[in-house]
């Protein structure tokens, strides 16, 4: 479904990834961890084209990421995004949040994608709240907001770029909740996160990354049992220890 | 305050008679009938170069905020044009300079270079509010447009702009009234409104205090009406749950 091949990219002379190769297969839900700056957000973003990359390419369902000829806003069309700080449009109420894109990019009737939208809104428990705005919404529901949006393109995988790293601890469970379905449902799934927890329950693999590489690529047994990098372990038992 | 004489307003231009009602007949015109007529030029000036402003500031701040070098190039370049000489010589050189470089533009009344003149010096400054408005929104909600599989023009159009125009409305509040009052240059290249009608006025009545006044008090209105528009626009566009976007 997502194949990484030797992805490499600089800021200026500073390398932020460097040769990175991986794989997503259908149904898969791969978990991206390490510590922060070492390159898991750039490396999500580079999968739908969001940040360029200067060596390697990415193919998403055998279309390529890295050529220019390739229509970028269909591909992202179908790959599902949600971010650290939710990025919902706020001012936009929510059932135009989940309708606008079904509209615009995918031509989709008015009725339709309010239909499609209710239908997910009501999924992520947030069928209530339709006619308010954004920012009248706690963070959790905020961001499942943003996963029921995602999930209105009927994407093929979907990205987590540190969904709950923004959140108060009382409302990770609820963002956690909604994507352990969305696993459990088979969708295949690419998620940058440190709860272990969530790795641990329905990760097939684990990724860890350390400045700009991949440094382990393991089951999650293996990755959580016996890492083989010293790095992983330092970073195991720090994030593991309390 | 005895000595004012406000029956100045009355007094045909060119008989020096008080007109009856107040309005000239049978082809001379009173001060008053001056006077609002000026008005109208100031208006007449101040919306169109407006206008001018809008779209073209709004068109170059948006370029400014696009991946593509050349165009934030000519973005920039168009800015620091525009805004790096006064006004008053950019009115001077629309008038004497531009049409003597493109021979064609000779023709053109100078209401139009006017226009042109205030509209772009203005269209700088709101292309500078514009490029700030949108870099406030920071990356997120660019990419998170982008990500839902909308081109970068449908990007701007449904999620960058709408936040962006609303977060600006104070600043280009301000560059609405100011282009009132800047549209007193106007008298330089001999537009008949305001400023030029309260010189030429309290020339011929001696009564400055008047003229000015009046003059002071259009102008005043003018700007202040923008002002009232401009705050209906915040409050009927006000996002709810957003800082300062009241109740749910």
């Amino acid at each position: 479904m997502i194949e990484i091949k030797n992805i490499s990219k600089w800021y200026g002379a500073f390398q932020v990834l460097t040769d990175c190769t991986t794989q997503v297969e259908k149904g898969e839900v791969i978990v991206v961890c390490g510590p922060s700056g070492s390159g898991k957000s750039t490396l999500i973003k580079c999968v739908n084209g969001l940040e360029v990359f200067q060596q390697g390419d990415i193919f998403v369902n055998g279309t390529s990421v890295g050529d220019p000829k390739t229509n970028l806003p269909k591909l992202r069309s179908h790959v599902g995004m949600v971010f650290q700080h939710f990025e919902l449009f706020p001012h936009m109420t929510i059932t135009e949040n989940l309708s606008i894109a079904q509209v615009k990019v995918l031509g989709r009737s008015k009725d339709e994608a309010n239909e499609r939208g209710m239908k997910l809104l009501d999924r992520v428990g947030l069928k209530q709240q339709a006619h308010k705005h954004p920012g009248q919404l706690s963070g959790g529901q905020q961001q499942r907001v943003a996963i029921a949006r995602a999930l209105s393109m009927d994407p093929i995988c979907m990205l987590f770029d540190e969904p709950t790293s923004a959140l108060d601890p009382e409302m990770v469970n609820e963002v956690l909740d909604v994507m352990v379905q969305l696993a459990q449902e088979g969708m295949t799934m690419m998620v940058v996160t440190h709860e272990m927890g969530f790795a641990r329950k329905v990760s097939n693999r684990v990724i860890f990354m350390d400045q700009g590489s991949i440094v382990e690529d393991a089951t999650k047994e293996d990755f959580f049992g016996k890492p083989r990098s010293e790095r992983a372990q330092q970073f195991l038992s720090k994030i593991l220890s309390h | 305050m005895s000595s004012w004489d406000w029956q100045v307003f009355c007094k045909e231009t060119t008989s020096g008679d008080v007109a009856p009602s107040c309005f000239g007949s049978g082809g001379d015109i009173t001060y008053l009938d001056w006077l609002l007529s000026a008005w109208g030029w100031t208006l007449s000036v101040s919306v169109l170069a407006l206008l001018v402003a809008l779209l073209l500031g709004s068109l170059m701040g948006i370029l400014r905020t696009t991946p593509h070098r050349g165009l934030v190039l000519l973005g920039n370049a168009w800015t620091e044009l525009f805004r790096n000489i006064p006004l008053l010589v950019q009115i001077f050189l629309w008038y004497h300079v531009v049409p003597a470089l493109i021979p064609p533009l000779r023709d053109v009344p100078s209401f139009v270079l006017v226009v042109m003149g205030l509209g772009l010096f203005t269209s700088a400054r709101i292309s500078e509010q514009v490029r700030a408005g949108i870099q406030s929104l920071a990356g997120g909600q660019r990419m998170a447009g982008l990500a839902m599989g909308f081109t970068l023009p449908q990007t701007y159009r449904h999620v960058l702009l709408p936040m962006a125009y609303r977060i600006i409305i104070p600043p280009l509040t301000s560059e609405s009234m100011n282009i009132i009052k800047n549209s007193s240059v106007a008298f330089a290249v001999s537009i008949s409104e305001l400023t030029l009608f309260a010189l030429q006025a309290q020339e011929e009545t001696s009564r400055g205090v008047e003229v000015y006044l009046a003059v002071s008090g259009l102008y005043f209105i003018s700007a202040f009406a923008i002002n009232r528009a401009a705050l209906f626009i915040e409050n009927r566009v006000r996002v709810p749950g957003m800082i300062g976007g009241g109740g749910h």
